[in-house]
């Protein structure tokens, strides 16, 4: 139960797009504090900011379609005491007014809650300009910022919750659409920072984070079941600060580990695992998948997952693919630091 | 005229000193943007000295006015009216740039004691002054925000998204100084990229547009004045200025935006100011 006292269940929530399970969040935690306010750039219907400006229409500020603007707002809301959450897509987010972002909230500390939606190639069908394949990058390389990248509804409200009570700049980003329920209700110990682990296993971990980690679950039950494989299953919600001891745990007892994301395999999920890895002096088989530093084709976002290989079948075949490797297995790892 | 004569003489006064203390804090620092630190000298004295309401000594008292220095550049000039408020030792413009000092080019909010808003990268001052002056409304509060705006700045498409929503959301709350000074660093403004009609830009966005001569105080706090008043529009203060103020071979000169005093120039720039104050 978050402090706050809100649980939400898949009961609650059924027939609820990600965003609006945000916007829904948004306006209880609204209704019990009054320092909050609302801002977009045209995009309150499509974000579901709408919900919280059709009821707090003295709290929402649209700023237009000028997201710079947008994002200095914010930071002078913030300043005045008030705590601002800010939506539009993740591509203008972190990329159109990533300046504003960083020097105006960051590098203030401001108490400023991004939470952009159509993330990664959710909103497939729109082409690059829409796709952002690059925000967990950009928004963790700004230092005071935290990144969340929810696996579906119930922990977006989880992390919409705990964005509140951190005090300082957050980052969430959501999927378009409608996200398969993972989680049936949100009293399952979210915390930033602290991975979730969906499933024990010794043979191979997959960290997944957003719409691959549901599927990562399923795949890992099937490869349970057909190929008797032990497969950890790791929801790194939290990209920034990441939660390295479960990293570092399953390098130790894995050997092997699988990241999927739906982002550019530069710089994100990924690469902020394998700096863990790297760090830590420890070896282990290790492969990233995402897109492949390119930009997405258009299409349905399932027909992306797995074009980009992270939909459940293509992650079963990835296990398989890295099972299937020659790795040498040693007892000993005092000699690999 | 809103000042009287004994403030005219005492604002004078603070100005040769202001100026002369920003060619120190450029020698100190190994070079400066010393043009715009000179031309907004007036602005500054009657915000710090006149009509701000703050207290150095509670630097984050809530309800004191908020100063947004968007042109962040002029750092070297800033710094010395916070030091001669009060806010730290004078001592400290010494270190000015120094690694590890509190003090650099863009001074940052949380290390200087006075500065509400960090800035430093042009145009998110007045986006972050409309947001200060919507959050104040929002919450019954009296507090004013002041943005000091560089003239070159405006071609920041984000100055005018920030224009833009003053007028739609009435933010009447904030005062709005340009410091027309019409230099950049690559060149006159109206070269470099044309701002004229300015004021009629400012017009067009729905604010109301005071243009004063910004090295006269009685002009400009004339305009504060009017400004603190007016809650049909956003007001914007058009203080026409010169880049490089009392210094002679500074004036009007735009390849004094930036750059380093050795001891023999501090003495001749400071005997200029001194000639100039000497003359009125």
């Amino acid at each position: 139960m978050a402090a706050d006292g809100l649980t939400y269940t898949i009961v609650d929530t059924a027939n609820m797009s990600t965003a609006e399970i945000y916007g829904k969040v948004l306006c209880d935690l609204a209704e019990k504090h009054k320092e909050i306010v609302g801002l977009s750039a045209d995009l309150a219907k499509s974000t579901k900011m709408g919900q919280f400006a059709a009821t707090f229409p003295d709290r929402f500020f649209n700023a237009g379609i000028a997201e710079q603007n947008m994002f200095g707002m914010a930071a002078g809301l913030a300043k005045a005491g008030l705590t601002p959450f800010v939506s539009t897509f993740a591509v203008f987010a972190s990329l159109r007014a990533a300046e504003q972002v960083r020097t105006d909230i960051c590098y203030q500390k401001l108490n400023v809650k991004i939470i952009a939606t159509h993330a990664g190639t959710s909103f497939g069908q729109a082409g690059t300009t829409h796709h952002c394949t690059e925000d967990l990058a950009v928004m963790r390389s700004f230092a005071n910022m935290v990144v969340i990248a929810p696996a579906d509804g119930i922990e977006t409200a989880n992390a919409v919750m705990a964005a509140y009570e951190h005090k300082g700049p957050v980052y969430i980003r959501i999927n378009r659409g409608f996200d398969p329920f993972l989680y049936e209700k949100s009293d399952y110990g979210f915390q930033i920072g602290k991975a979730v682990q969906l499933k024990d296993g010794t043979d191979i971990t997959i960290i997944a984070c957003g719409a691959a980690a549901y599927n990562a679950y399923h795949a890992a039950g099937i490869l349970e079941k057909e190929d008797k494989l032990s497969v950890r299953v790791i929801n790194m919600h939290t990209i920034k600060p990441i939660d390295e001891e479960a990293i570092l745990k399953a390098v130790m007892e894995t050997r092997r580990i699988v990241t999927f994301e739906d982002h550019n395999i530069v710089g994100g999920l990924g690469s902020a695992v394998a700096e863990v890895i790297v760090k830590s002096g420890k070896g282990c088989a290790f492969e990233t998948v995402g897109i492949p530093d390119q930009y997405a084709i258009i299409g349905l976002p399932e027909d992306l997952q797995n074009y980009y290989g992270f939909d459940q079948n293509k992650i079963i075949e990835k296990v398989r693919q890295i099972m299937g490797k020659d790795f040498e297995q040693t007892e000993d790892w005092e000699d690999e630091v | 005229m809103p000042l009287t004569q004994q403030e005219i003489q005492q604002f004078t006064a603070k100005a040769c000193q202001l100026r002369k203390d920003a060619i120190d804090t450029v020698y100190w620092a190994g070079g400066g943007h010393i043009g715009g630190s000179l031309s907004f000298t007036e602005i500054m004295i009657l915000l710090y000295y006149k009509y701000a309401r703050i207290d150095p000594k509670n630097p984050g008292w809530d309800d004191r006015d908020r100063i947004v220095v968007s042109k962040g550049h002029a750092g070297v000039g800033y710094a010395p009216i916070l030091a001669d408020k009060g806010y730290f030792p004078k001592e400290l413009l010494k270190e000015f740039n120094h690694t590890g000092s509190i003090l650099g080019m863009h001074l940052d909010g949380n290390k200087v004691p006075g500065v509400d808003v960090s800035t430093g990268s042009l145009g998110h001052g007045l986006p972050i002054t409309v947001g200060l002056g919507i959050g104040a409304r929002l919450q019954g509060k009296s507090w004013l925000t002041y943005c000091v705006l560089g003239d070159g700045e405006c071609d920041e498409g984000s100055v005018w998204e920030a224009a833009m929503a003053a007028a739609h959301y009435k933010v009447t709350n904030i005062i709005t100084i340009v410091d027309r000074n019409r230099m950049m660093i690559d060149g006159p403004t109206e070269e470099v990229m044309r701002l004229e009609p300015f004021a009629d830009k400012w017009k067009a966005f729905g604010w109301i547009v005071k243009e004063v001569d910004g090295h006269d105080f009685n002009q400009l706090a004339d305009a504060i004045e009017y400004t603190q008043k007016e809650d049909k529009a956003p007001v914007v203060i058009i203080a026409h200025t010169i880049k490089g103020k009392c210094v002679d071979f500074m004036e009007d000169k735009y390849e004094w935006h930036y750059g380093g005093l050795d001891s023999e120039k501090v003495e001749l720039a400071k005997a200029c100011i001194e000639k100039h104050y000497c003359e009125l």
